[in-house]
């Protein structure tokens, strides 16, 4: 991984306060990334996200797809020895993007294609959405 | 003693088959659940943000109705729908000034205090004993061979789990209580892709292959679950498994209730398995 080293740590503090984790409680061992469901469909492995809010490197985290194929399945939060809560962390770099773009990452159309179950629609408006 | 029942929006549309058998294994069995007279969204998927208080208000606005009726457990049945009441609970729990908010707000409701316990119908089944549902057998399912699916929401966070989250053994017990055969499924824990179903059915179904193949390799002749969302993904999405992995022979998907129903002697859906 390559970085730019532009430290900025107001995205760290947002992250923080939304999940109540502390970023530099992960000591990189990788154990979240080696369990992720999602990872292979990631362009950042998970631990990577941390690293990189560690660094306060905002451009490449803001842009990766990592954060929005998250699918809060908490095993990486099971798994952790340092008892890191991940998902929240992603959680929390979502929501400073939604908040602060008030861009939606999807809409009801894309959706509309098949019948789908209601919790599934709800919560993938809930995750995507301001 | 009666138990309230949040049956949730899935319940009434695409999962009416977990409501029916469920409800159809409740009465055999003598547990005594009854439908909340009115209930709202559960508020899915639980929030994870510590600062957005409003997300919580659908959940506990169910916990404080069902503490207003008398109850002081409230059971589900769908996966999605117990993880964010019962994390929802233990949020407003720990910290008095959230409550203290969300009762205000919520003013045209009675006030939440808290004491309202949130269970799964499977824990229900747990506390029954495996005996009490094996008296209830009149059709023993020996032979069949069941992939027992839990995915993430009865097991992960840690605190509302409802098993092992890493070795569950809840929905064997029940499987073995009816007189079918659990296999070896490593891949039973492993998250199904979730609500990217809804954005993404792609990622969804190279998960869900990988889940039924695991399945098929260890002998299963059915996969159980009790998740609508799972389910979903482990049985519509099968249509897309075979376009992306022409060689997958599928494999059929259950919830445990209809499974169970079939061991009562209620339904007859396993014919042919
Ligand atoms: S498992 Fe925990 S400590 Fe290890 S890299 Fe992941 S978040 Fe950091
Ligand atoms: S919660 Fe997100 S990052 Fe953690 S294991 Fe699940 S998909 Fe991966």
């Amino acid at each position: 991984m390559r970085l730019v080293l532009k430290r900025q740590d107001d995205l760290l503090k947002k992250v923080e306060e939304i999940s109540g984790e502390n970023v530099f409680a992960c000591y990189q061992c990788g154990k979240c990334s080696a369990g992720c469901p999602m990872s292979t469909e990631m362009d950042l492995l998970p631990n990577q996200v941390i690293r990189l809010l560690q660094l306060g490197a905002n451009e490449q985290l803001l842009d990766c797809r990592t954060i929005w194929l998250c699918a809060s399945c908490f095993t990486c939060t099971a798994r952790c020895p340092k008892g890191v809560s991940l998902t929240r962390l992603m959680e929390g770099v979502r929501l400073v993007l939604l908040r602060t773009t008030k861009e939606d990452q999807v809409s009801p159309k894309e959706m509309e294609k098949e019948f789908l179950p209601q919790v599934a629609l709800i919560s993938a408006l809930r995750k995507f959405t301001t | 003693m009666e138990i309230a029942y949040f049956p949730g929006c899935t319940l009434k549309t695409t999962a009416r088959a977990l409501e029916t058998s469920a409800l159809a294994v409740a009465k055999t069995l003598g547990i005594a659940i009854k439908e909340l007279p009115s209930w709202t969204c559960c508020g899915t998927c639980y929030s994870l943000a510590e600062d957005d208080l409003i997300k919580q208000v659908a959940p506990i606005r169910t916990l404080a109705r069902t503490a207003n009726l008398g109850y002081s457990i409230l059971t589900t049945l769908c996966s999605v729908c117990y993880n964010t009441l019962a994390q929802a609970n233990l949020f407003v729990k720990a910290v008095p000034t959230r409550l203290e908010k969300i009762n205000a707000f919520m003013e045209e409701e009675a006030n939440y205090a808290g004491n309202v316990e949130v269970k799964h119908f499977l824990t229900l089944l747990q506390e029954l004993g495996a005996e009490k549902v094996s008296e209830a057998v009149k059709r023993p399912l020996s032979g069949l061979k069941v992939a027992c699916y839990y995915g993430c929401l009865l097991l992960r966070p840690q605190n509302v789990a409802i098993d092992d989250p890493e070795q569950p053994s809840i929905l064997e017990n029940i499987m073995k209580s009816i007189g079918a055969e659990p296999v070896f499924f490593p891949y039973q824990v492993e998250c199904c892709g979730s609500y990217h179903t809804a954005v993404k059915p792609e990622i969804v179904a190279r998960r869900a292959h990988l889940i039924l193949e695991n399945a098929i390799e260890n002998g299963a002749d059915i996969v159980v679950t009790s998740c609508p969302l799972c389910s979903f993904n482990l049985k519509e999405r099968q249509k897309d498994i075979k376009r992306l992995y022409p060689g997958f022979k599928g494999l059929p998907v259950f919830y445990f209730t209809e499974v169970m129903a079939e061991a009562f002697g209620i339904t007859k859906i396993l014919k042919g398995i």
